[in-house]
C-alpha cells in the first residue's frame, strides 16, 4: 500500500518536472528564435544600407549614385512605375549588363526603382523602421514572407555583388546575405528594437 | 551577321555584337545625323529611338537592337515635317547644332507620351540632353510650339 503511494507520487513528480522542463525549453526556444531572427536582420541591414542597395531605395524621387550616395545627375526621376519618365527612362542608358569601364552605366535587365505607390525607402531608416517596412504588405507591394525571399533571388538584387568597375560591393557575400535574410524570415521576421 | 531595322529599312551588318549601336549607325550605315558626344550616356547627343524609347546609342550594344526597330533623326519623318522639326526651324533653335538631333529625338518621346507638356514636364524629359550653346529656352519654346502643331494634325 505504502509502496504504491510512493510510486504514484514519484510518477506525479516526474510528470510535473517533465512538463515544466518542456515548457521551459519551449520558452527558451522562442527567446532563442527571436534573438536569432533579430541578429539576422541586423546583419542584412548592413547590406541594405550599402550604396549598392540604398542608391535605388532613396528617400526622394531621384535615384542615388556612387559610393557617396549623390543624386543621379541629368534630372532623372522615379516615375509612376519606378522606371523613369519620358526620354529619361532607366533602360535608355542602363543596359541588360554592366557597360565596361569606370563611370559607365551599370545594368541588368529591368533596371528600376520601386514604383511611386510603393517607394520602399531604405535611406535614413533605422533597422527597426526598415524591418517594419519590409515585412508590412501594405508597404512592400503586398509581398508575403516567401515573396520577400524570392525578391532576394532576382538579378537586380544579385547585381549588387557584380556592380561593375569602380563600385564597392556590400559588406558580406551574396550567399551570406541570402541565408541571413531567410533566417530572419524563418525565425519570425522579428523587428529589432 | 546582325540584322536590324533602321528607319523602316532592314539591314544586315557584319559587326561584333558588342559594338555600340552608334558606331553601326554612323560608320557602317553612314547615318551621320546622330552624333557622338561623351560616349558614356551622359550628354544625349547620340539619342535614337529603339522600339520607340529614347536610348543612348553610344552605350547600347548593337546586340540589343537585333530584329528591333531603330529610328534615327533621318527617319523621324519622311520630309522633315515632324511637328518638332517644323517647330525647330520656326523657332530657329540650333546654334552650333551638334546636340540637336538628340534633343529632337528625346522631345519626340515626350510629345508622344504627353501631348500637352508643361515647362516642368519638358524639364523632366529634356534635362538629360546637354547643349553647350545653351539653347535651352528656345528648345522649350519649340517643344510648346510643336505640341500646338501636333494638335493641328501634324503628327507623323
Amino acid at each position: 500500500m505504502r509502496t504504491g503511494r510512493i510510486t504514484q507520487c514519484s510518477i506525479g513528480i516526474i510528470v510535473v518536472l517533465t512538463a515544466a522542463s518542456l515548457s521551459f525549453n519551449k520558452a527558451n526556444k522562442v527567446t532563442s528564435d527571436r534573438s536569432v531572427s533579430e541578429n539576422a536582420f541586423l546583419q542584412v541591414y548592413k547590406v541594405f544600407m550599402s550604396p549598392r542597395c540604398m542608391n535605388c531605395h532613396p528617400a526622394g524621387d531621384v535615384p542615388l549614385q556612387g559610393d557617396d550616395n549623390h543624386l543621379h545627375p541629368q534630372g532623372v526621376k522615379r516615375g509612376a512605375d519606378g522606371k523613369g519618365v519620358y526620354a529619361l527612362k532607366c533602360a535608355n542608358c542602363h543596359q541588360p549588363q554592366n557597360t565596361p569601364g569606370l563611370d559607365m552605366p551599370p545594368g541588368v535587365p529591368d533596371w528600376h526603382l520601386p514604383p511611386a505607390d510603393m517607394r520602399m525607402v531604405f535611406q535614413g531608416k533605422t533597422a527597426h523602421e526598415l524591418a517594419l517596412q519590409i515585412k508590412d504588405p501594405k508597404q512592400n507591394g503586398g509581398k508575403s514572407p516567401q515573396d520577400l525571399i524570392e525578391h532576394m533571388k532576382t538579378d537586380l538584387v544579385k547585381w549588387a555583388w557584380e556592380p561593375g568597375d569602380g563600385r564597392n560591393k556590400p559588406p558580406m557575400s551574396y550567399n551570406e546575405f541570402y541565408n541571413q535574410f531567410k533566417l530572419w524570415i524563418d525565425k519570425g521576421a522579428v523587428v529589432p528594437n | 551577321m546582325i540584322t536590324l531595322t533602321v528607319n523602316d529599312q532592314s539591314y544586315t551588318v557584319d559587326v561584333e555584337p558588342t559594338m555600340p549601336l552608334l558606331w553601326v549607325l554612323r560608320d557602317v550605315l553612314h547615318l551621320t545625323g546622330t552624333k557622338y558626344g561623351c560616349g558614356m550616356a551622359q550628354c544625349g547627343a547620340c539619342t535614337v529611338h529603339l522600339n520607340g524609347e529614347a536610348v543612348r546609342s553610344c552605350v547600347t550594344t548593337v546586340a540589343r537592337a537585333v530584329n528591333q526597330k531603330v529610328i534615327t533623326i533621318e527617319g523621324l519623318s519622311s520630309n522633315n515635317t515632324h511637328p518638332l522639326q517644323r517647330a525647330w526651324a520656326e523657332e530657329d533653335v540650333p546654334q552650333c547644332g551638334y546636340c540637336q538631333s538628340g534633343q529632337i529625338m528625346s522631345a519626340a518621346v515626350l510629345l508622344r507620351e504627353n501631348p500637352n507638356p508643361t515647362d516642368q514636364d519638358i524639364d523632366d524629359a529634356m534635362s538629360g540632353n546637354i547643349c553647350r550653346c545653351g539653347t535651352y529656352q528656345r528648345i522649350r519654346k519649340a517643344i510648346h510650339r510643336a505640341a500646338s502643331l501636333q494638335k493641328e494634325g501634324g503628327v507623323q
